[in-house]
């Protein structure tokens, strides 16, 4: 039996920030009643062994990531938290509609401004933003992508405030990753919880191999009914080799290097032992950069020369779309709700965390005043590298930012520090609470497809507001309940 | 089935089979040391080092400590032991999605053993123990794959991979014996050249199939009679030629057959030769000629394998 005060523990925590499980006033929120009750009555040895079994089915099925800088031994385990996170069917029919309209407007935004470019010409997001940001790709100007479908597979992530709303912290429109940790984390929830599982009304993700195939056979050339379709990883060394993998075995697709394809006369084809085969898809989990040295970066040889040329002809789709990353910069981030109100005359129903922008003269000198209160964040960078929390820093950190800011503020934003949502989290034995956020994962091919779930990531160390793996975060597996 | 991911599976093959047959000499090698003379000892280890194609800067060499750390324990030396499981490692790491969890795990657990061990560890206690473990590894790796995987075509790639090596090693070991022990030149045959041919014999680890099969009389034309010829010994070249053709056949129809022919063909060419072969006719044309023409036609299927089914040139691949 589970000493109660350690349950209660949990509810304790800064009272500004959500809880997931309780409500304000210490009650059990409904939708978490059934699993309070289970854990609170579950012996601390039973905790441990359940969470013992659900490490080890992780590792017996190699779901690994790469530790950079060492030579052998280099898999570890993303760390798992056994409870899950909840969300109700109303509360996901919101974030579901939000995420459709936010990637709507977003697929439009790159359309346009890759053809005509009227949302600059109305002067509805400034034209050097765009021209300016390192994602931008000129080369794909006036290129007609297949359905006009730039972004195929995106990971948005979402935060909760203190008020329970979902705001949306940002877009990931290049390659998005961690979509294989949340199938994985649900197939180890049902062998570790099957029965608390089975009785929760918990809505099904795993067809979301299936709906990805579907996504990028759409966008297949209508020339070729029985498109061919790959995965294009850098190779076993890249750290979500495992996730590229394990996409490859559940789409039941070949998984390929780039030394394994070659253009020719503007076709794309893979060597196999049977001859060269015509690949028509390339799902690329590789950034732009790397795709094709004699279009981008000519130092790297994970991509394949030729390819942009045979994109550009039309005999090939990739996905996501070359020049994506331009719509995810962190200082257009601020502009999506307009872009949403400009393309769909709708407003927006995720709303962004408040951004303020460093070219602007007034907000740079707030920012540089509150330094010590705002997170500011490079609009390059992603997984949590390059980043200053103020409330988190020393007066030398903040220094060196604001001197940074002055030297490059279009390289810059800000934001106010989030009060993330906490959710009770098993920490050694014991249920504390740790800031969650929410990653859905969005699929626009025919149709929008979000598989209702996501990867929840959690910052274990306490206190901390940092969720990504590469600094120590976890996650667990998020249950989007029918009702 | 990719390219890149057949010449990967063939390739891990071949480094784990010269592994083996590696520790397999080392070990004969140790074991025959204890009943030699000084002038013999030269005479073996020299045997020992061209049989496996030891860098040239171990040529001469007589201290078996030396050799063994050398052969067993030097990444540096290509041809030792731990090189060769290192590299077949890597090449295993490099399609881990395409084989079963089980066969990483065995040839990973073998390599970690290999890499952990040290000469002093093993040279005052047991080397036979050592090399023992090393060759059971690599048979529990084979027993794995057979068990665990589909037999399709990375299959039937990991058996082409065993095979050519191994047809290639064993004709290279019978060509270094004949060199020097079919030369009219050569020493008499005396209780030193006796444990010689047990050495050779227990090298394929086929001493006792050969005595039961023509009793212990040790004769220089039956040995290279059964070590060439015999269709059921499976460290035979005749056995590896058999086993290449149809994994070969059997590639061409999951592959496709397109272009096999050429591959096709030589490795059928090699099984008739071997199956319709006569040691006398071998022997009176000389023993040596023959060995480096079999060893002219592995080369030959190996290079064929990279042309048809890896590094085929595009244009042909396009015309077709």
């Amino acid at each position: 039996m589970l000493p109660d005060n350690d349950l209660d523990a949990a509810r304790e925590g800064a009272p500004t920030f959500y809880d997931e499980m309780f409500e304000r006033g210490g009650a059990c929120r409904p939708q978490y009643r059934a699993i309070y009750e289970r854990i609170d009555q579950m012996s601390a040895e039973e905790l441990h062994r359940r969470q013992q079994a659900a490490d080890l089915s992780f590792l017996h099925q190699g779901i690994t990531f790469t530790v950079y800088g060492r030579d052998e031994g280099t898999e570890r385990i993303f760390p798992y938290d056994l409870l899950p996170r909840i969300i109700t069917g109303p509360e996901w029919a919101t974030v579901e509609r939000g995420l459709a309209q936010r990637i709507t407007a977003l697929n439009l935004f790159l359309k346009d401004i890759y053809h005509e470019g009227r949302i600059l010409a109305d002067k509805v997001v400034p034209a050097e933003l765009v021209y300016t940001c390192r994602h931008f790709r000129r080369e794909m100007r006036g290129v007609r992508v297949p359905r006009d479908i730039y972004v195929s597979v995106v990971g948005t992530d979402l935060v909760r405030l203190e008020d329970g709303r979902f705001v949306v912290l940002e877009d990931n429109l290049r390659v998005p990753s961690g979509v294989s940790y949340m199938l994985a984390n649900r197939q180890v929830m049902k062998r570790v919880f099957p029965r608390l599982f089975g009785n929760y009304g918990v809505r099904p993700i795993d067809h979301y191999g299936q709906a990805l195939l579907a996504t990028l056979r759409a966008l297949a050339p209508a020339s070729r009914p029985e498109p061919t379709i790959v995965l294009l990883t850098p190779g076993v060394y890249n750290s979500a080799y495992f996730e590229h993998a394990f996409l490859a075995r559940q789409m039941g697709v070949e998984l390929v290097e780039g030394r394994d394809l070659l253009a020719h006369d503007n076709v794309v084809y893979m060597r196999t032992t049977a001859g060269l085969r015509r690949v028509d898809v390339i799902y690329r989990r590789l950034d732009d950069d790397f795709l094709d040295p004699l279009a981008f970066r000519p130092d790297t040889s994970l991509g394949v020369a030729g390819l942009f040329n045979a994109y550009r002809a039309g005999n090939v789709a990739l996905a996501n779309a070359i020049g994506t990353g331009v719509a995810d910069d962190k200082a257009l981030y601020a502009y999506v709700p307009a872009i949403i109100r400009y393309y769909l005359s709708e407003d927006p129903v995720l709303e962004n965390v408040e951004t303020y922008l460093l070219t602007d003269d007034a907000q740079r000198r707030h920012v540089s005043d509150n330094l010590d209160k705002l997170v500011v964040k490079a609009v390059g960078e992603s997984g949590g590298y390059g980043m200053l929390i103020g409330p988190h820093s020393t007066a030398d950190e903040r220094e060196e930012f604001r001197r940074r800011i002055e030297a490059e503020p279009r390289n810059y934003i800000a934001q106010p520090t989030l009060a993330l949502s906490q959710a009770p989290c098993l920490i050694e034995g014991n249920v504390e609470a740790r800031h969650v956020d929410l990653r859905p994962y969005i699929l626009c091919g025919e149709q929008i497809t979000i598989v209702p779930g996501g990867l929840t990531r959690v910052a274990l160390r306490r206190g901390s507001l940092v969720v990504n793996s590469s600094q120590g975060g976890g996650s667990k597996d998020t249950w989007v309940l029918y009702e | 089935m990719l390219s890149r991911v057949a010449d990967s599976l063939y390739w891990m093959s071949r480094y784990l089979e010269r592994a083996e047959h590696t520790a397999r000499l080392v070990d004969v090698g140790l074991n025959l040391m204890l009943d030699q003379s000084p002038d013999s000892a030269e005479r073996r280890w020299g045997r020992l080092l061209t049989s496996l194609q030891a860098p040239p800067q171990l040529a001469g060499l007589s201290d078996p400590q030396r050799i063994t750390q050398a052969m067993t324990f030097e990444m540096e030396n290509s041809t030792s032991i731990v090189a060769c499981i290192a590299a077949a490692r890597e090449n295993l790491r490099q399609v881990r999605e395409q084989i079963s969890s089980e066969m990483w795990e065995q040839l990973n657990r073998l390599f970690i053993h290999v890499k952990g061990a040290k000469l002093d560890d093993i040279w005052h206690v047991s080397t036979h123990e050592f090399f023992r473990s090393v060759k059971e590894g690599a048979h529990l790796f084979q027993g794995i794959t057979d068990s665990t995987m589909n037999h399709g075509e990375g299959w039937l790639f990991i058996q082409v991979g065993r095979y050519i090596e191994r047809a290639g090693a064993t004709a290279t070991l019978l060509d270094v014996y004949a060199a020097e022990s079919l030369d009219p030149k050569a020493p008499a045959a005396g209780p030193g050249s006796y444990l010689d041919w047990v050495g050779l014999l227990k090298a394929c680890t086929a001493f006792e199939a050969y005595c039961k099969v023509y009793t212990a009389d040790l004769r220089p034309e039956r040995i290279a009679e059964f070590l060439l010829l015999n269709a059921e010994c499976p460290r035979s070249v005749r056995f590896a030629a058999d086993r290449i053709q149809s994994a070969f056949q059997a590639i061409s129809a999951e592959a496709g057959a397109r272009k096999s022919v050429r591959v096709n063909r030589l490795a059928g060419r090699l099984r008739a030769a071997l199956g319709f072969g006569q040691i006398d006719e071998i022997m009176e044309a000389g023993l040596r000629a023959y060995l480096d023409d079999i060893r002219g036609q592995c080369a030959q299927i190996h290079a064929a394998i990279q042309q048809t089914y890896v590094a085929y040139p595009v244009d042909a691949a396009l015309a077709s």
